[in-house]
């Protein structure tokens, strides 16, 4: 659903008094003040004096007397590239990432595709059904899913062993934590960009569609050759905000399984906040933050050149 | 054909099951009895149900304090957010300003940066303001909501200039036209973006658990995080939180699903 | 709009008075917020009624943390200025926390809490010289073993050092046979190697505890005979997480040799058959030449300098502190307590599996008291699993463990060298 935009240059070119648009922009003021402010004071500020934090020694010790503080530079970061928990951490939120974006993406527009198909009934009552899992609190749903995941008594494993396969040690065993996790994450995420897809998968017209399959095109050709090109800008907008916020993965392994096992769920954000909260090294920690948001613009651009050479935008 | 219709709606039926099942286990072990969980093969169905994890959480956990503060604070959010950016996202959209264009600009490059790196100087700085452990700690965030106000001035894009330049001709000032006819208009967006405030609000995990230090004070996702860690082999009384946690603003959401898909879409779809 | 300012203006006085509205108060009374951890947490609250009986007009809010999170809301409350008067601290913080200036350092009319106490656990509560916290309850590693499979290996009695303790561990898995092995080390606990370490002459760190020490030759010694166990086969490397439930391994004789502290001694009794109580035992540490020393773990009670009722705190520390009650917060919950006549009116070595935790105790040595410890301690464990996988030789991890030190250290060196206090 798009909302045209209203050329605005046209209206407001007629004469008025000059009292009027005077008292009109200090209106304005008026109204974006508040806003403005604590956007400068409650975000700008935090993320300068961030910056500004990463290059100071900023530990327990400056918490006790500022006096201990020290400017060092880049030796944060320099000490973060060659600190290997912090690649543990760079490793598993890359893994997160490369394994859950396509695997969410894949199952939203698996079900979007699904949903939209005509044959489908009660096409709404199951829009909202699949999208409830993404408005659930976080912690609570991660409490759940932990126990579902039981080793002993978690319904999977239950599942599995019904079907003759081996009960598996979904978060106590380094080597599955990771897509245990990501099970979860799917589960509760799927349902927005679900909605994203079928808002435009209903705007492709059938005919497309009808012409495609007069071709002689099957299901498989059809979608890619009118489903797909129909949702590409769409992929890339919604490719951008699942790796964005993939990187980001805090709570689950805070929740679920506090990093480990053998820290093989400490992802960057987890990462920071044990250094910032645990061990106090507020400098270090807000290198890292730093650093985190480097890699997520510098994918984030990456993409775009990407999806620019594909052309699926301009 | 016949065979596509009921493998495609078979298919919608499985992930059906799939979306639902956590959910419904959550809310069936907890009216389990104590340990009834911890069995193999898990129930998935109480035997006898059983009100006393409910009972437990509200009379000896505190939940009803948690409850209570999660309540306030996502209802003080939306206000103080409501109160933020509607005006500030009209301004953007319909009045012209000096600097408007040059600040636009900054909130979108700001839009790329993620909140997480100005965690910790904000906790010091409300440190220094002693706002820490306190609500008005937590509500902030929600003042400076980048989001909302791309929202708001998104919709009232569409708010006809000739409707506020007529009211300006009858001679209204900006703050009645901003009441009588921008407000009305704006309802719907103003009812979903209350919606997305309260719903974050209610879920919001991180910045509650760094700035909320007395348990008297802890959110539900908080204070739910805590007792998991104590009573991990507590799955009843954990799943009894859990449901206390989700069924408000499930309910919530469900009553109001229109207003926030609508939102949810216009703000991520573009043509 | 002007209306809609001063509704803006209105709603940020609510959210304000919203937040002073929180804390409730009664007027007259006293309330002491009282922070306890894991089993504590729970329990200590049943020790409140008779403190509140006999101070009248002070009341005890006890509020209870997990351990994975106390450490990290400690020093958020103190960085929020939202400490808590009285709190359970682990007494490997004692350091850090005086760092900070947090701790508020025992009065001299509460001396006479420290008498009576195990002098390494005193020694860990102490900084400079002066005690920062009190001790409450203690713990410390003893050797589990298994009594029947080492008789069987023609051992009568536990070994005593080790060279004897590996003869003894040899015969062990030869007695268990197949792929058992004898001991259990968890590659990622550090309590183990850091015991080796504390039996040794050599100090674990020098320069006034501003450079890594671990290449001294007696923790070289120590890195060896840690790596020996498992070069020979006699421990599995595993971590903690792959081992699913350590009592049903222990009884199968996966291993027969575990370093535990007092819990595990309620955790075999309860998890394992009656028929398999006689199978084990516990046993002072085998040192280098002799009973040998291991760290004194437990917690101690901190009374915070922020506290605006510091007479009322040290009555409760002083309450706690008790001979009485602390026996009977062991009949409650099974701590040790840190007074040693407790131990007489608890009648705690009554008990063969607890009796040889006295001895430990009294022979037990504290570790370096730097805010940096537990860190350099995680780096040096971290070194010594790669050291057992064949990354390091023993010297080349001492070296590397050293090199981790002294940079965790670099600050405190640079604050001693200013002359500023830490």
């Amino acid at each position: 659903m798009t909302v045209a935009d209203p050329t605005l240059t046209k209206a407001g070119t007629r004469d008025r008094p000059s009292r009027g648009r005077g008292a009109r922009e200090r209106a304005a003021w008026a109204f974006v003040a508040p806003a403005m402010l604590a956007i400068g004071l409650f975000f700008a500020i935090p993320v300068i004096a961030a910056l500004l934090l990463s290059l100071t020694d900023f530990d327990i010790y400056a918490l006790a007397n500022l006096d201990n503080l020290r400017f060092v530079g880049l030796q944060n970061y320099e000490r973060l590239l060659t600190n290997p928990l912090f690649w543990g951490a760079m490793k598993n939120t890359l893994t997160f990432a490369v394994l859950g974006v396509p695997l969410s993406i894949a199952a939203s527009l698996a079900a979007a595709v699904i949903l939209n198909a005509r044959v489908v009934k009660w096409r709404p009552i199951w829009r909202v059904m699949f999208f409830a899992p993404y408005v659930t609190t976080l912690v609570a749903t991660a409490v759940v899913w932990r126990y579902l995941l039981h080793t002993r008594y978690g319904v999977i494993n239950w599942g599995l062993t019904s079907l003759g396969l081996p009960a598996v040690d979904w978060l106590g065993d380094p080597s599955t934590s990771i897509p245990a996790i990501l099970m979860f994450v799917v589960w509760k995420i799927f349902g927005y960009n679900m909605l994203i897809f079928l808002a435009v998968l209903q705007t492709v017209p059938d005919d497309l569609y009808e012409a495609a399959r007069i071709d002689g095109a099957g299901p498989w050709k059809q979608f890619r050759h009118v489903t797909l090109p129909a949702i590409a800008p769409t992929m890339l907008l919604v490719s951008i905000i699942s790796v964005a916020s993939f990187f980001q993965l805090f709570a689950e392994p805070y929740v679920m399984t506090q990093g480990g096992p053998a820290q093989s769920t400490v992802t960057v954000l987890y990462f920071m906040y044990e250094e910032g909260f645990k061990w106090w090294n507020l400098g270090s920690a807000s290198a890292v933050a730093f650093v985190l948001f480097l890699c997520i613009l510098a994918i984030t651009l990456v993409q775009l050149a990407v999806a620019k050479r594909v052309g699926a935008y301009q | 054909m016949k065979i596509r219709a009921i493998l495609l709606n078979l298919a919608v039926a499985l992930i059906a099951l799939v979306v639902l099942f956590p959910l419904v286990w959550m809310v069936s072990v907890s009216f389990m009895a104590t340990g009834e969980a911890a069995t193999f093969p898990p129930p998935l169905w109480p035997k006898v149900w059983t009100l006393e994890h409910y009972r437990d959480l509200f009379l000896n956990q505190g939940m009803g304090r948690y409850l209570w503060n999660s309540f306030a604070l996502a209802t003080l959010a939306t206000i103080l957010a409501l109160g933020f950016t509607v005006p500030a996202g009209y301004a953007f959209a319909k009045l012209k300003f000096k600097g408007r264009e040059r600040l636009f600009q900054f909130l979108v490059a700001a839009l790329v940066v993620p909140a997480q790196i100005g965690t910790l100087p904000l906790f010091l700085m409300l440190k220094g303001m002693g706002l820490v452990n306190t609500y008005a700690g937590a509500l902030v965030p929600w003042l400076a909501s980048i989001f909302g106000l791309f929202l708001v001035r998104q919709y009232a894009l569409s708010i006809p200039d000739e409707m506020l330049e007529a009211a300006r001709i009858d001679g209204a000032g900006e703050g009645q036209i901003f009441r009588r006819v921008v407000l009305p208009t704006l309802q719907p967006i103003i009812v979903t973006l209350g919606l997305f405030v309260f719903l974050g609000s209610w879920n919001d995990f991180l910045w509650p658990l760094i700035i909320l230090t007395d348990q008297s004070n802890y959110t539900l996702p908080v204070a739910l995080a805590s007792l998991s860690r104590e009573h991990v082999q507590d799955v009843e009384m954990m799943m009894a939180g859990a449901v206390v946690t989700v069924a408000p603003v499930l309910i919530l959401f469900l009553a109001l699903q229109r207003y926030y898909i609508r939102g949810m879409l216009a703000g991520s779809v573009k043509g | 709009m002007s209306l809609t300012a001063h509704r803006r203006g209105a709603l940020a006085l609510m959210a304000g008075g919203a937040a002073a509205a929180c804390t409730p108060r009664r007027s007259g009374e006293t309330v002491l917020r009282f922070w306890a951890m894991g089993n504590e947490g729970g329990t200590v609250g049943q020790l409140m009624p008779e403190f509140e009986r006999r101070n009248p007009g002070v009341r005890v809010s006890v509020q209870p943390l997990p351990w994975t999170a106390a450490h990290e809301k400690l020093l958020t409350a103190y960085a929020g200025a939202s400490l808590p008067d009285v709190s359970q601290i682990g007494n490997t913080w004692v350091a850090e926390l005086t760092a900070i200036g947090a701790l508020s350092p025992t009065p001299p009319q509460a001396a006479n809490l420290l008498t009576d106490q195990f002098p390494a656990v005193l020694e860990t509560n102490q900084i400079a010289g002066r005690a920062m916290t009190t001790p409450w309850y203690v713990d410390t590693r003893l050797l589990f073993y298994r009594k029947d499979l080492l008789a069987r290996a023609g051992f009568d009695a536990p070994p005593q050092y080790w060279a004897e303790w590996k003869r003894a561990m040899h015969a062990i898995k030869r007695v268990a046979g197949g792929d058992n092995y004898a001991i259990l080390l968890p590659l990622n606990e550090f309590e183990q190697l850091l015991t080796f370490g504390l039996q040794i002459d050599e100090p674990l760190l020098r320069d006034r505890d501003t450079r890594g020490n671990f290449s001294s030759a007696g923790f070289v010694a120590a890195l060896a005979f840690y790596r020996s166990l498992f070069a020979e086969g006699l421990a599995p490397l595993a971590s903690s997480t792959q081992i699913s439930n350590v009592w049903t391994e222990f009884a199968k004789g996966y291993f027969s040799f575990y370093f535990s502290g007092p819990w595990s001694v309620g955790d075999f009794r309860s998890k394992l058959p009656a028929s398999f109580q006689p199978n084990w035992a516990t046993a002072g540490v085998p040192g280098p030449k002799g009973l040998g020393a291991s760290a004194p773990g437990g917690s101690s009670l901190a009374v915070f300098k922020s506290s605006p009722h510091q007479e009322a705190a040290w009555a409760l520390v002083r309450y706690l502190s008790e001979p009485v009650v602390q026996a009977r917060f062991n009949t409650i919950v099974g701590d040790l307590p840190a007074r040693q006549s407790a131990w007489d009116i608890a009648g705690v070595e009554r008990d063969p599996m607890l009796a040889p935790f006295r001895g430990q105790l009294a022979r037990a040595k504290a570790v370096p008291k730097v805010p940096e410890w537990e860190r350099i301690v995680t780096e040096m464990q971290i070194v010594a699993e790669r050291m057992v996988r064949g990354e390091y030789t023993p010297e080349s991890a001492a070296a590397e463990i050293d090199r981790r030190a002294d940079r965790l250290l670099e600050k405190r060196r640079w604050m001693m060298e200013q002359g500023r206090a830490v």
